[in-house]
């Protein structure tokens, strides 16, 4: 059985869908159950994404009556494993706007991406003196692997600077780029602050230089409907699990004469032509980029997530988000001593915050028992911690399901703070 | 809630507003960083010990409010023990935070850690359980003179 969205398609007006979030919810199985007693609101949207049945249902059915390894059985069974994980990289494609499902690679997530692309790009387009730049608002992911390819290769690591605000400072990126830099690697939205920001801004001003550009899509892909061919990157990478999907499965996509000079990140089954111990030839791509058996049941399950999201429209998902996170921002901006952490012109619905004198982790603690699940700690962006001068923040990022309901216990259980902490 | 006020004793609020002996020693003959990567919280522990003895003890750096009241107890039930009695107090408080779920520390033993039982209540929230023990780890590090900072991980 599968569910679908109860979202009627688009009409030709200014005025989005009505947006029913009951029925959504009831789409979600973890979102009905309860946690120490009270009924779960889930604000941590920005680690990871709740399931609606439809994506569990996919997972459940493909190892149920589909499994067989792809690529390799003469038998039907074989066959049709392959056609529906095939399929499913062409809606992945279809979902970023790519034309070709074959410029799709499935990884585990938007950290493999960003790890393929050093080590193969990397170690062939980088020379010693060579200068990458990440941003200020850069999710670990997107530092260290071209940390570790600097160190390999002897280049150069620069950083765009961001404002007090959370914004990237976009004239000191102007001058951070030179004939040297061959890669700006930055993140679409920051997981941390909710930051969006000016990527294809980003990218023409890289490609000016004659640099490359790698897009962190994990935070944006939920929430913001993709057309990489509008954003102008070269690689863009996102994980499945934020998306709706399972965790264990994402996808990198780059431009296909891009993937074809690149050499392969790793060896082994699928992605070879021919063996001998003399010499190997690769397949062509995407497989000589998908050594081993893949995620083949997340494969399926994420292109279900997609169908998901789709039904339901990012006009609906931009709208409900908007207000989720304008109500959020009013009804926080109350709290006496709370401090919100970011605050760009131009954001997604992700708000990081302290209170005044209570340190996060106490926050954190507070607020799950009274069943609100948010974030603590450094977001995996200590640079942006350091940057703010805060050890950590509290951090509630929503979805489409959420509600204001679920804003106004977030405040109340932080009047629970103040009871405790005085 | 109960469970709540269980973690969030009114003697861990005081040490964690107001810590004790929350100064740097830079004479001090033992010291060690601690951190938490989970979290981010760093400490730096000084230890004086003196013929065996812990003589003067003191920390600094930010942390949450268990891992700061547990560093402030801690360095107010060490000071003039010896560095062996140090040793089985951090064994007792330890297995009263991590023994199993079914063997519930015993009155007698929660009593017998004094003040510091009253972080029996962190068994119930595993997660903070590190943030309650860094200091002790950065003890044990300091008395042994590592190099390398302490790691709850």
């Amino acid at each position: 059985m599968t569910t679908t969205a109860p979202i009627r398609p688009s009409r030709p007006t200014s005025k989005p869908p009505r947006f029913d979030a009951a029925a959504i919810r009831r789409d979600f199985p973890l979102l009905q159950q309860k946690m120490r007693g009270k009924p779960l609101a889930y604000l941590d949207n920005a680690a990871t994404s709740q399931k609606p049945q439809a994506v569990i249902a996919a997972i459940a059915r493909y190892y149920n009556s589909l499994n067989a390894n792809i690529h390799r059985g003469v038998y039907e069974l074989s066959a049709d494993a392959t056609e529906a994980y095939e399929k499913a990289r062409g809606k992945a494609a279809q979902f970023i706007g790519a034309s070709d499902p074959r410029e799709v690679i499935f990884v585990r997530g938007a950290t493999e991406a960003i790890n393929l692309v050093a080590s193969s790009w990397g170690v062939v387009g980088i020379k010693p003196g060579d200068e990458i730049i990440v941003s200020a608002l850069e999710h670990h992911s997107n530092i260290v692997p071209w940390q570790m390819l600097c160190q390999w290769q002897g280049a150069v690591l620069k950083v765009i600077p961001m404002n007090d605000a959370g914004e990237l400072d976009l004239d000191a990126y102007a001058k951070l780029l030179n004939h040297r830099t061959r890669m700006v690697a930055v993140t679409h939205i920051s997981n941390a602050l909710g930051t969006i920001n000016d990527v294809e801004r980003i990218a023409t001003m890289a490609h000016d230089a004659g640099a490359k550009v790698l897009i962190d899509g994990a935070q944006s892909v939920p929430h913001l409907a993709i057309d990489v061919k509008v954003l102008g990157c070269d690689f863009f990478v996102f994980s499945g699990h934020k998306v709706f999907g399972p965790t264990g499965i994402g996808a990198l996509w780059a431009r296909a004469q891009l993937l074809e000079a690149m050499p392969p990140y790793q060896g082994g089954g699928d992605m070879i032509a021919s063996v001998t111990f003399e010499k190997t030839t690769y397949n062509v791509i995407p497989a000589k980029f998908e050594a081993g058996t893949p995620h083949i049941a997340g494969a399926i399950a994420l292109a279900s997530a997609f169908d998901y999201v789709n039904n339901i429209g990012f006009d609906a998902i931009a709208a409900q988000e908007r207000d989720l996170l304008e109500y959020a921002t009013g009804q926080l901006s109350s709290v006496p001593g709370l401090k919100l952490l970011g605050t760009a012109a131009h954001k997604a619905a992700v708000i990081s915050f302290n209170l005044d004198g209570v340190h996060p982790h106490d926050v954190g603690t507070i607020l799950d028992g009274e069943g609100v699940a948010v974030r603590t700690g450094h977001h995996c962006c200590q640079p942006v911690m350091d940057r703010l001068n805060v050890p950590a923040t509290v951090r509630a990022s929503f979805a489409f399901y959420n509600t204001r309901e679920d804003i106004d216990r977030l405040v109340a259980a932080l009047g629970r703070v103040k009871e405790v902490f005085g | 809630m109960s469970d709540l006020r269980e973690l969030y004793q009114e003697v861990i609020l005081d040490h964690s507003k107001h810590p004790r002996n929350s100064r740097a020693l830079p004479a001090a003959n033992h010291h060690a960083d601690g951190h938490n990567p989970l979290c981010g919280d760093r400490l730096k522990l000084y230890v004086q010990v003196d013929n065996g003895v812990i003589s003067d003890i003191g920390f600094t750096g930010a942390g949450c409010a268990i891992s700061t009241a547990s560093a402030s107890m801690m360095t107010e039930a060490l000071k003039g023990k010896t560095v062996a009695e140090a040793e089985a107090l951090f064994q007792r408080f330890h297995h009263m935070l991590t023994g199993a779920p079914d063997e519930q520390p015993s009155e007698d033993e929660v009593e017998s850690l004094d003040k510091l039982g009253a972080f029996a209540g962190v068994r119930e929230f595993p997660v903070r359980v590190k943030c309650a023990t860094l200091a002790w780890h950065t003890l044990q590090a300091a008395l042994k003179d590592q190099p390398a900072p302490a790691s709850t991980e």
